[in-house]
């Protein structure tokens, strides 16, 4: 009795001003949100810059950032410490000022050793940058305890095997972490993790009471786990001098509280992105409340923002050069969405909002975390303008329309990875990396036979051997090809996700979670501009097939001139609409694991790199080889009409046929957007509003001169904080692999004259 | 109705207020020696594109323009070299509500009748005029251009008269078009109008110059740099630019 009371102090201590009753009879957390933002209609006049701890700290981190380059990319990694949510003990920058603590190990720039991934993949990541797993970890890895990866290869059929190597499907997470779930990181600031536990408990004694049946079984382990986690929580907390049981009584307890939840997950996972969710303006109700007490100054909020971001900038994960092949510059995607409006029409735009974007010019340019601006045309004009003047400044930001995901997705969701909305705590997502629709087009062509492996990897059927490409006749076969791929697709998928949830679970993200979550089979296509030039060359130009001496059809001419995707031009643009519609509706035939919802995305990340390398010729023009425009962009140089032009073929791509997300990166030169600052910001807001009229979903927006990007190639030192976006997520420049430098250069820079 | 067209830019940016959906027309009178479209002056060449058509591309754009406050621009070439079809493009625009801008350099106008009747047709459809001057002293207009100036100011001050809204233009070349006498014959020529309502001075740069090359043309302003920070804010200064 005297415990309970304690705890109902301890609420009403930590809630003491707080609206509403709905999120404090259940977990809800839009419920408080909407219950107690204050909306912030204002410009940027408020804000502050960084305070002497805050310069003190990231001199350390550019000091630690600089040392790990000369060391070739990895400062320190541990090799005998298997990470698990309290497998370390605390770690610290700097104790005396830092305002938020925890590393993801014991040291700052340590990379945590993984293996539930798959071990191999954990080995590599060590010899790679000349270390070796301890004997002990490969033992127990190799001997006893069965590890994702070698789960997948025990259930993956000849054909799987076949496609992923033939790289038709590939990228697929099924030797690394699958990430792209977001943990409601924000619940336990706002309910102390006792509550969290309390409430897991119930929905583990009403699960399955009367029928026991796989499903039930596989879910109440699953909670028993996600206690288990909650628990390793609080006493990993607890290493650090934190009681985290109960809710956060301030701003800077609920900072803190926040990023061990966070952390919790990223020292348990090592997925693809460890996506944060939206907690600027969650944050922001506490930051408030502080000002409002007079127990927090404008700068002391600011530098818990600051010290809170640091944090995030300084993710790491141990990962393998060819890893990095597909994901370039060390992305982590600490994604954050910033803004958007509520579903009653008030913008959900603080302070905190504008604070967190201020990081930019407070630490200077990053990659992470992944800063994303949820944009609708309802948003305050002040801070349309000052997100307009931060991306021309700092190229760091990435938009996404929130007028088109709201309807979908509510207006408590936020963005996992890149372009994926998914509603927080309510929905997570099985990362399904992406089908080459490039190659199957030549797939097509080919009857089902390799263009560089010269095998035959799809089902046999009778190629085209006529000297010039029939339209119709390759539409009919490649629709053929399109479904044999949906369907080994899916099933690649379902093995590759069954496999996860049973040796790599991710118990604390889960735990987060509501019990009962909408799940998404998170396909993607990859080629999408190269298939619809190719299709738009052989309705409107001619295209003739030159064959090897087994007839393949392995390059082609092209005779006449033909639209391309990328120019407004509805006759191609159209093309590209109907296969994201086919391939979309072919993927829906198919079962997915645990009943996903099936959605696919239009984004590459820097993979379009790698994809490119691994397909052949094309018959809209490409060369064997070279790289794919990311995501939905037009490929390189083939938009020629303006940046509108461009912007408005990708826009027309429908976005109920790609939940996922359509991805679209935009650079453009200072010049072309205006004479002057002024104008160049309020144009930059007009392209956003009208790209978000248009419905175009994604948008990562690049101001610079592609000279500053040859000059970063030479001199990398002059630029260790140059900041760009390559698709769906920010890289520093300097540290991507040549190869990924000059695609980035060879894109298309608008500029008019 | 057809238009000789030379190309579209969809986000232009410094022709005329907001974002615009620029056209490039075919042909001009004029032969200015920093042309940076030199590929625009042959009359009768370019790709032929209906009003239609046109309006139909340019709508696809309205929502960049009315957030932008934008709308079209006709640009060069010299699109007074084909009245009737501006006439007609124009109609359409004002119809759908775009704001309408004629970027010239007025070198085809006359007094002529026909020309004066269009021209009134015209008028009525058209939003903000970007005026040329190139050079207020008529023989160094001569020399610049190959033509004179005197109809070129004629035009001026009959859109003074008439009232339809100029923002006046100066291309600042350094030896050519800078000099401070000049500039300030210019400022007391832009003051007897009563039409403007902005003065832009735009530093001469040689991004044209790889199309004089490609049109097999010498470029005659070869060696002359652009023009210093200085001499801009200079003639800015003169010209009465806030």
């Amino acid at each position: 009795m005297m415990a309970l009371l304690t705890v109902n102090e301890a609420l009403m201590d930590a809630w003491r001003t707080f609206k509403g009753d709905k999120w404090k009879k259940e977990i809800d957390v839009r419920d408080f949100i909407l219950n107690n933002v204050t909306v912030y209609t204002g410009d940027e006049s408020f804000l502050q810059g960084p305070t002497e701890a805050t310069k003190t700290l990231w001199e350390q981190v550019m000091e630690l950032s600089k040392l790990e380059r000369e060391k070739g990319g990895v400062l320190d990694m541990d090799t005998e410490i298997i990470s698990t949510i309290t497998s370390h003990g605390p770690g610290y920058l700097n104790r005396e000022l830092e305002k938020v603590v925890g590393f993801q190990t014991d040291e700052p720039f340590k990379r945590a050793l993984m293996p539930f991934g798959g071990i191999r993949m954990a080995e590599q990541a060590c010899e790679a940058y000349g270390y070796e797993v301890s004997d002990d970890v490969k033992k127990i890895f190799t001997q006893y305890r069965k590890t994702h990866n070698q789960g997948v290869f025990d259930v993956y059929t000849d054909e799987m095997k076949a496609a992923r190597k033939a790289g038709i499907i590939t990228g697929l997470p099924d030797s690394y972490g699958r990430g792209r779930i977001i943990g409601d990181y924000r619940r336990v600031a706002l309910y102390g993790v006792d509550r969290l536990i309390e409430e897991k408990k119930k929905d583990l004694r009403n699960t399955g009471a009367r029928t026991m049946s796989e499903d039930i079984i596989r879910l109440r382990e699953e909670l028993a786990e996600q206690i288990r986690a909650l628990q390793e929580l609080k006493e990993m907390a607890a290493s650090y001098g934190y009681d985290i049981s109960k809710p956060a009584r301030n701003a800077h307890e609920a900072f803190q509280w926040l990023y061990f939840a966070y952390l919790a997950a990223i020292k348990e996972q090592n997925g693809a992105a460890m996506s944060l969710g939206r907690v600027s303006t969650f944050l922001d109700i506490y930051i408030e409340r502080d000002l409002q007490e007079g127990t927090l100054t404008e700068r002391e909020a600011q530098e818990l923002v600051d010290h809170f971001v640091m944090k995030l900038r300084l993710v790491k994960f141990a990962r393998t050069p060819e890893y990095n092949e597909l994901f370039s510059g060390d992305p982590t995607w600490v994604t954050e969405s910033i803004g958007g409006v509520a579903i009653d029409g008030r913008p959900l735009v603080t302070k905190n909002s504008f604070r967190f974007l201020h990081t930019l010019d407070n630490l200077g340019p990053a990659p992470e975390p992944n800063l994303t601006v949820l944009w609708s045309t309802q948003l305050p004009e002040a801070f349309k303008k000052y997100c307009a003047k931060m991306s021309i400044q700092t190229s760091s930001i990435q938009y996404e329309n929130d007028d088109l995901m709201r309807p979908e997705f509510g207006d408590d969701y936020g963005i996992a990875c890149c372009v994926s909305a998914m509603r927080i705590g309510k929905q997570m997502q099985f990362f399904g990396a992406r089908a080459n629709l490039a190659k199957a087009l030549l797939y097509a062509i080919n009857g089902g036979v390799d263009e560089k492996l010269k095998v035959q990897i799809g089902p046999e059927f009778a190629p085209i051997t006529s000297e010039y490409l029939d339209y119709d006749e390759v539409m009919r076969k490649f629709d053929n090809v399109m479904e044999w791929l949906a369907e080994l697709y899916i099933n690649t998928l379902n093995v590759i996700h069954y496999m996860h949830d049973k040796y790599c679970y991710e118990r604390i993200e889960m735990a987060l979670h509501d019990t009962h979550v909408m799940r998404t089979m998170a396909t993607g296509i990859a080629g999408l501009s190269v298939v619809a030039d190719s299709l738009s060359a052989m309705k409107y130009a001619k295209v003739k097939t030159i064959r090897d001496e087994n007839g393949l059809a392995v390059d082609f001419e092209i005779e006449g001139d033909f639209p391309k995707y990328g120019n407004n031009d509805d006759r191609v643009d159209s093309i590209a609409v109907d296969i994201v519609e086919r391939f979309m509706t072919k993927l829906r035939k198919h079962k997915t694991y645990r009943d996903s919802k099936h959605t696919t995305s239009i984004l590459t990340i820097t993979s379009n790199v790698v994809y490119g390398k691994k397909t052949g010729n094309t018959p809209d023009g490409r060369r064997a080889g070279e790289p794919f425009a990311p995501g939905a962009n037009p490929l390189h140089g083939r938009d020629t009409k303006g940046a509108l032009a461009s912007l408005s073929s990708v826009a027309k791509l429908p976005y109920e046929y790609a939940l996922d997300g359509i991805s679209n990166t935009f650079s453009i030169v200072p010049k072309a957007l205006g004479k002057d600052d002024a104008t160049r910001v309020q144009n930059l807001v007009a392209i956003l509003d009208g790209y978000a009229k248009k419905r175009g979903h994604h948008l990562n927006i690049n101001v610079f001169n592609r000279e500053t990007l040859l000059d970063a190639m030479e001199h990398p030192e002059k630029y260790p904080q140059l900041t760009i976006r390559v698709s769906g997520y920010a890289v520093n420049f300097i540290k991507l692999t040549r190869e990924q430098q000059i695609d980035v250069i060879n894109r298309t820079f608008h500029e008019t004259m | 109705m057809n238009g000789f067209i030379h190309s579209i830019e969809s986000c232009g940016t410094v022709d005329g207020p907001g974002i615009r959906y620029v056209i490039f027309t075919q042909g001009c009178l004029l032969r200015c020696q920093y042309c940076h479209n030199a590929d625009t002056w042959d009359i009768g060449k370019g790709k032929q594109m209906s009003v239609e058509e046109i309006i139909a591309d340019a709508e696809t754009y309205l929502p960049f323009m009315q957030a932008s406050g934008g709308g079209i621009t006709v640009s060069g070439g010299e699109p007074l070299l084909q009245i009737d079809f501006l006439i007609e493009l124009f109609r359409r625009c004002k119809q759908l509500g775009i704001h309408t801008t004629i970027d010239s350099s007025g070198g085809c106008y006359t007094t002529e009748a026909s020309f004066q009747q269009k021209l009134d047709k015209l008028l009525q459809y058209t939003d903000l005029i970007l005026l040329d001057l190139k050079h207020i002293d008529e023989k160094k207009h001569r020399k610049l251009t190959g033509k004179t100036n005197e109809h070129i100011l004629a035009f001026a001050r009959l859109l003074s008269e008439r009232n339809v809204p100029v923002w006046i233009r100066h291309v600042l070349v350094p030896t050519v078009t800078d000099d401070e006498n000049d500039l300030h014959r210019l400022a007391d020529f832009i003051r007897t109008l009563r039409n403007v309502e902005k003065i832009e001075v735009l530093p001469y740069h040689q991004l044209g110059v790889y199309k004089w090359k490609a049109l097999g043309l010498t470029y005659p302003l070869e060696g002359i740099p652009t023009p210093s920070e200085e001499s801009v804010e200079k003639a800015k200064q003169i010209l009465g630019v806030k």
